[in-house]
């Protein structure tokens, strides 16, 4: 019944004024304007490289071979995580297909491969809105992603909602406290001078609270995905975002 | 380590005192113009424009624009930009060599930023003459200096 | 295999300036940076890019270590004669890329 009620609040769309803001609301005019311009988006980069990496045939057999063009992916980024036998970010899902139907080792979390594939393909869901994968196998999923989001952990023993529900728009030590909608990621963060998934950005907060971060490809961390996706239900995804 | 004391620093909500090892420093700067100007000549106040934000996010990347006041004709151009800085580990950022052909004398690029501190642009005409430019910009979270 | 974007107008008035934009990926590992174990990682940056206009230099910049990572440049060139523009990055080891676009003058 909880699990029902959580559903239901979690597909209502929000009665009041909604007062969601993107990360890029809150960074400076320099570092927006490097994230509008595709030019100057070191994320294209990898984008770019996504781009080669999906016609490239791993043992004969290329991502385009069954897909087609990669333009056909429109769409499929923004409902992620989604529920095949199990919870599934949209790194599994490739890692899925290039073990099952490519006879290609799966690439680890945060290799450059991993990282332009995923990007080119959430790249081509720009501009949509974040639509979560309706299958009701998820809601035990986001309910545990939001229980997680909720727990206190770490030495400073705080918790997610703590900074990016209670006081995000604050500043910690000069820098604005975001909300925490992933809509841009893969994205190019300047504070690692080059690109990075969700679970490397939450592997990091993990460590900012000292706590032990989830291991990548985790339970936990598709978990706390497939929750922060379904809070940023209808924001626009950015990817390839820009962050500082 | 140093990056999860920074951070718990941060959470506590304390003023954060970095304190850095001596790299570069104004001198340091001022030996590296001198060195591009050729040691006699003096650069001037003047002609050029150094674009950085007073404000930077993250001191890994600010965006920079250098331009300088030229007509950029066979007769009278701008043969070199170059960008200092006076707290990264050393003192250059770039020397742009341009020529005629530039159009116009308007260079950007990203630079990274190990603290808040004074940037130079310096360049040189076809005259022989040089002109220079400073900015001055604050960083809230450092670069080459962080691990 | 280093990826690099470069965005040229293809088309430009004769005489006009244009505006030429590119970027690089690259570490731009600067040689002052502490690994796990405190010594120092290598420098290992793209020093040199040069761009040509049909063979002939237009532009080119001394990079050093206080260039951002993943090297953004933008520049302009005089539209004199349809073409091949090149451009070159140099690295530490030696090692030059190279792209190529086309201009075409009108």
């Amino acid at each position: 019944m909880r699990r029902l009620a959580l559903a239901l609040a979690l597909m209502a769309l929000p009665a009041a004024a909604d007062d969601r803001r993107s990360g890029f609301d809150y960074m400076g005019p320099d570092t927006q304007a490097m994230q509008r311009d595709d030019t100057a988006n070191p994320g294209m980069l990898w984008v770019r490289d996504g781009e080669a990496l999906w016609t490239r045939a791993e043992d004969g057999r290329s991502c385009a071979d069954c897909h087609g063009a990669v333009d056909g992916m429109r769409g499929v980024a923004a409902r992620y995580p989604v529920f095949d036998d199990a919870p599934l970010s949209l790194e599994q899902r490739i890692n899925r297909c290039r073990t099952k139907h490519q006879g290609a080792a799966p690439l680890a979390y945060e290799t450059q491969e991993l990282l332009a594939l995923t990007a080119v393909v959430a790249h081509q869901s720009r501009g949509l809105p974040a639509a979560p994968d309706p299958d009701p196998r998820l809601d035990a999923v986001r309910a545990e992603g939001e229980r997680l989001f909720r727990q206190r952990q770490g030495q400073l023993d705080l918790a997610c909602s703590q900074c990016h529900d209670e006081n995000a728009g604050k500043r910690l030590a000069g820098n604005p406290i975001p909300q925490a909608h992933p809509t841009g990621y893969p994205l190019y963060r300047l504070e690692w001078q080059g690109m990075g998934s969700l679970q490397r950005r939450l592997r990091n907060c993990q460590g900012a609270v000292r706590a032990e971060p989830y291991a990548y490809g985790s339970a936990e961390l598709v978990a706390l995905e497939a929750y922060l996706m379904a809070r940023a239900r209808g924001m626009p995804l950015e990817t390839p975002a820009v962050r500082p | 380590m140093t990056e999860l004391t920074r951070r718990s620093l941060l959470a506590a909500g304390t003023a954060l005192l970095l304190v850095r090892p001596a790299h570069a420093t104004p001198q340091a700067m001022a030996e590296a113009i001198r060195a591009f100007a050729g040691g006699a000549a003096k650069a001037q106040p003047g002609r050029v424009t150094l674009d950085l934000p007073a404000l930077v996010e993250n001191g890994n990347s600010a965006p920079l624009t250098v331009a300088v006041d030229s007509p950029m004709t066979p007769d009278s151009f701008v043969r070199r930009i170059a960008v200092f800085n006076e707290k990264n580990p050393q003192p250059n950022v770039a020397v742009f060599h341009l020529t005629p052909r530039s159009g116009r004398a308007v260079v950007s690029t990203r630079m990274r930023l190990a603290d808040s501190q004074t940037i130079v642009a310096v360049a040189e005409l076809s005259d022989g003459t040089f002109w220079s430019a400073s900015a001055e910009v604050i960083v809230t979270l450092a670069a080459c200096l962080e691990g | 295999m280093p990826r690099a974007m470069i965005n040229v107008p293809q088309s430009v008035p004769r005489g006009t300036v244009f505006e030429i934009k590119t970027l690089v990926s690259h570490p731009m590992e600067t040689g002052f940076r502490p690994d796990e174990s405190g010594r120092l990682r290598p420098r290992d940056i793209i020093h040199t890019f040069v761009c040509t206009y049909n063979g002939e230099e237009v532009f080119r910049a001394e990079l050093f270590p206080a260039l951002a990572a993943n090297p953004f440049l933008s520049f302009t060139a005089v539209a004199t004669e349809s073409g091949a523009l090149a451009f070159h990055w140099t690295d530490d080891h030696g090692a030059t890329h190279t792209e190529t676009a086309r201009i075409t003058v009108t």
